[in-house]
């Protein structure tokens, strides 16, 4: 992954796409699959370190992390979309991304298998996400994309990652 | 101007409010009888700055109603009005409303109109009482200055203005030209000149001013914009502002201190179908969120910046000493390295309480208030009372100055209104007449205390339980000692009051006060002596930001306990505990029985923990005068920890108030002890009120 070689590709792009500046999109892995996240929205890719557990959390809230001093909740990716946990290796790394929630930006740490690379909107096929039926979790899939290579890549919509409700919901079922 | 005045607008808010205040005590203190000069200066100085103020940020209508104010306040600083009772009155409800309007200036919304006309009468009527014969005229003019287009009148087509510099206006750095560019940005203007002032040449003086002019303004605008553009030259020139309507006539408006020349006669105003007035700037237009206010600014003494900025000075040295030092490190230089890390932790130590210190600012903040509400509240409830203030340059966070506030006057006024009794109840009791609140504010013990003492008719402990026991609140069979008993004023719905007043007696107060107080980590104790008074005492935290924390493992995880919290930390032996209905445990310290709360069963910790009660230790903690055991693995050490927000980026945890971090960089989580025993489900009163209620 590199960004540098990614910025040339686009300056190379960029008379052909006029002002339209090709966005870029941070991917990765989970159980095999690549999805990809708007750079822009990318703060910070950290090895996994273990966390500060939340007590009586929803069990994909892995916990707490220090990001330079504020308090930040670190998010499994897999545990989001309902796939099976698995152990963190030395790959596993916490994706920190900024999402808009109402009237202010949340920090949340998201933690993937891998990170892969860095591709140019220009480079790949955005179609629309298609609907699964209610059983499988894609309100969060922004849509598909399909790389020059042929691979399939989910574009997340940082926004509307389930984590609205991850403090709340949890407090409510608790407090009873 | 290009200059963008709204930059400044806070200032002028912050500055008029502190005016405000200065007014409002200066108000209070004054003795009709005796008159201290530099009093009355002082309130004067105060309304002139919010007049000058208001009337450069175009608020006209505060400086018009300061002005009016100001004037009766200038004639008895002159000594040439007597101070009566009924003037000070006059002037702290004209205070009152004053802090009104800016306040709607500040935050927006609807400025409640009527009653400042209605202040401004009363404040005409005070002015005139002098000279009764010029209350006619002065009565008039303030309807036809506002309702230009009143019923039965030609609507007001524009002004007429004859401004006549004084000589040495220019010499106080006005110039008339840009009065003159002025009035013309408010519309179409005709300016005549007056050269008849100009003197032979041999005589000319170039600074002196010696022109004047006869303005007309076709343009039906407020008075006070034509007002505002003189503010600063009122009393360097003679000005006259006529009104001219459409039918040809013009008025003068009477009643103007600064109007000194004689109306000259005009030429005809030309005809002009009257524009509407544009539109009257109303708090609304000055879009500033209550948020904002909030947020607000700090004012700091220059000391403490100074001292801050030693301190970083200091910091700086230190870091470079010990950057030079890492450069070319030999061994033997470890002795001064040693040096320098406890130079440089000693540093960050001050440092850190050198940015807390500005935080601080003395309670007089929130104790300032207080003699206007026992003066008002004793009028009105027809008791003497005498308010006894200590204390008031105790430093308090600001955030606490902030909160603390609302149910300090809750407090206050309780005592009021319940403590202390009429004067005749007083006698018959034997006590003096006049009964005595005291406010006491002071530090002990990492605490602030507020004290709030009275030497009235003090808690029925007997009665308190009967209506606890009336309202359900309470089961008749239970036997509560008196401390208990006075704590159930704090319960929500309660209310001993026997007839509802104004003042207070609705029954929401007690436990709203002692919510807010807990919310900002202190609490309320109340003492009481039937027929001798009540003592209420308030702690609170020195700060919001840091706190003292006991560090405890729990399992493989660690926790902070906020020392306050905590009484005593014992280890158990198996014959203190008990078993209560087969499943809750309980032990006994000393002559009490205290429920044992598992940490890692309220909080399910995963890893492997201490099961055996023996093994580990037992926290007792106390919040909200509920004690319990917290059974932790370890304690591991205290700390000053600083308290991080878990809700910026998360949420709300039951349990845990926040977060802070750890000396090697990791999250531990700062226990809500009142959570934590709720979560422990060991509160049983709690639950049975739920179902009672």
């Amino acid at each position: 992954m590199s960004t540098e070689t990614a910025t040339a590709e686009t300056l190379d792009i960029a008379p052909r796409a006029g002002e339209q500046e090709g966005r870029q999109y941070l991917t990765f892995d989970v159980a095999g699959e690549t999805y990809g996240v708007d750079i822009l929205r990318v703060q910070e890719i950290r090895g996994w370190e273990p966390v500060t557990r939340i007590p009586n959390a929803h069990e994909c809230v892995r916990g707490v992390l220090n990001l330079r001093g504020a308090i930040v909740p670190v998010y499994d990716l897999r545990l989001m979309l309902e796939l099976d946990w698995v152990a963190y290796d030395p790959e596993t790394v916490v994706i920190i991304i900024k999402v808009r929630q109402g009237d202010s930006d949340k920090h949340v740490g998201i933690i993937v298998d891998a990170v892969s690379d860095v591709i140019n909107e220009l480079d790949i096929e955005i179609s629309n996400s298609p609907s699964f039926g209610e059983h499988i979790k894609t309100e969060f899939i922004a849509s598909l994309a399909t790389e020059k290579s042929g691979g399939m890549v989910m574009l997340l919509d940082a926004d509307r990652l389930p984590i609205a409700g991850a403090g709340d919901d949890d407090e409510d079922t608790d407090a009873d | 101007m290009s200059i963008d005045m709204a930059q400044f607008h806070q200032v002028f808010f912050e500055e008029s409010f502190e005016g405000l205040d200065i007014m409002e005590s200066g108000l209070l203190d004054m003795d009709p009888g005796a008159v201290d000069s530099e009093q009355i200066n002082a309130i004067f100085r105060a309304a002139h700055s919010i007049k000058g103020g208001a009337g450069t940020f175009g608020f006209g209508e505060i400086s018009n109603f300061t002005h009016t104010m100001e004037t009766l306040l200038d004639e008895m600083r002159d000594g040439r009005r007597e101070i009566t009772t009924d003037a000070v009155d006059v002037l702290l409800k004209s205070v009152d409303v004053l802090r009104d309007m800016l306040t709607v200036a500040q935050d927006g919304g609807e400025l409640d109109q009527s009653s400042v006309d209605a202040q401004s009468r009363e404040l005409k009527r005070v002015l005139d009482n002098r000279a009764p014969g010029q209350s006619q005229a002065a009565d008039e003019t303030p309807e036809s200055a506002d309702g230009a287009d009143d019923d039965g009148k030609a609507p007001l087509i524009g002004w007429h203005v004859v401004f006549r510099p004084h000589a040495h206006m220019m010499r106080t750095g006005n110039d008339p030209l840009r009065l003159l560019r002025e009035f013309h940005a408010l519309g179409e203007t005709r300016v005549v000149c007056d050269i008849s002032g100009v003197p032979p040449f041999h005589e000319y003086e170039p600074e002196d001013a010696v022109l004047s002019w006869d303005i007309h303004l076709d343009e039906p605008v407020e008075k006070y914009q034509v007002q505002e553009i003189f503010d600063w030259v009122e009393d360097d020139c003679d000005l006259a502002i006529m009104e001219v309507y459409a039918d040809g006539v013009e008025s003068a408006p009477a009643g103007e201190p600064s109007q000194k020349a004689a109306p000259k006669p005009t030429g005809k105003p030309e005809l002009k179908l009257a524009e509407p007035p544009p539109e009257r700037r109303k708090g609304g237009d000055r879009r500033q969120k209550k948020a904002a206010t909030s947020a607000g600014s700090i004012r700091v003494d220059v000391p403490k910046i100074d001292s801050l900025i030693n301190m970083v000075g200091e910091l700086v040295i230190t870091q470079s000493m010990l950057s030079m030092l890492g450069e070319d490190f030999q061994h033997e230089d470890l002795p001064k390295l040693l040096e320098g890390l406890a130079q440089l932790e000693r540093h960050t130590r001050e440092l850190q309480e050198s940015v807390m210190q500005i935080r601080m600012m003395p309670i007089s903040f929130t104790f300032s208030r207080f003699p206007r509400l026992v003066r008002d509240l004793s009028t009105k409830l027809g008791k003497k009372i005498e308010l006894k203030m200590n204390g008031e340059s105790t430093e308090v966070d600001k955030t606490v100055i902030e909160k603390i506030g609302d149910p300090l006057v809750h407090l206050v006024r309780n005592s009021l209104d319940h403590g202390i009794e009429t004067p005749e109840v007083r006698r018959a009791a034997g006590k003096p007449e006049t009964g005595t609140v005291e406010l006491n504010a002071y530090h002990k013990g990492g605490n602030i205390i507020i004290e709030i003492k009275d030497d009235g008719k003090g808690l029925d402990g007997d009665l308190l339980f009967r209506k606890a026991v009336e309202k359900g609140l309470v089961r008749e069979d239970e036997t509560l000692t008196d401390q208990q008993k006075f704590e159930l004023i704090f319960m929500p719905g309660f209310s001993t009051a026997e007839k509802i007043s104004d003042v207070s007696g609705r029954g929401v107060g007690m436990d709203v006060v002692r919510k807010n107080i807990n919310e900002l980590g202190g609490s309320i104790e109340i003492d009481s002596e039937l027929g001798v008074g009540t003592d209420i005492v308030i702690r609170l935290p020195l700060t919001l930001a840091i706190l003292d924390g006991q560090v405890v493992r729990v399992g493989d995880e660690t926790y902070i306990v906020p020392l306050v919290s905590i009484l005593e930390s014992i280890q158990v032996r198996p014959e203190m505990i008990n078993l209560v209905g087969g499943k809750g445990e309980a032990f006994k310290l000393r002559d009490e029985y205290l429920p044992i709360v598992r940490m890692h069963e309220v909080f399910d910790v995963p890893s492997e923990h201490v099961e055996e009660l023996t093994e580990g230790l037992l926290v007792i903690v106390e919040a909200e005068g509920h004690k319990c055991g917290l059974f932790v693995d370890d304690l591991l050490g205290q700390h000053q920890v600083v308290i991080k927000s878990l809700e910026e980026n998360y949420g709300s945890v039951e349990g845990v108030s926040g977060a802070t971090i750890l000396g090697d960089g990791s999250v531990a989580l700062i226990l809500d002890i009142t959570g934590v025993i709720r979560l422990g489900g060991n509160r049983p009163e709690d639950f049975r009120l739920q179902r009672t209620a």
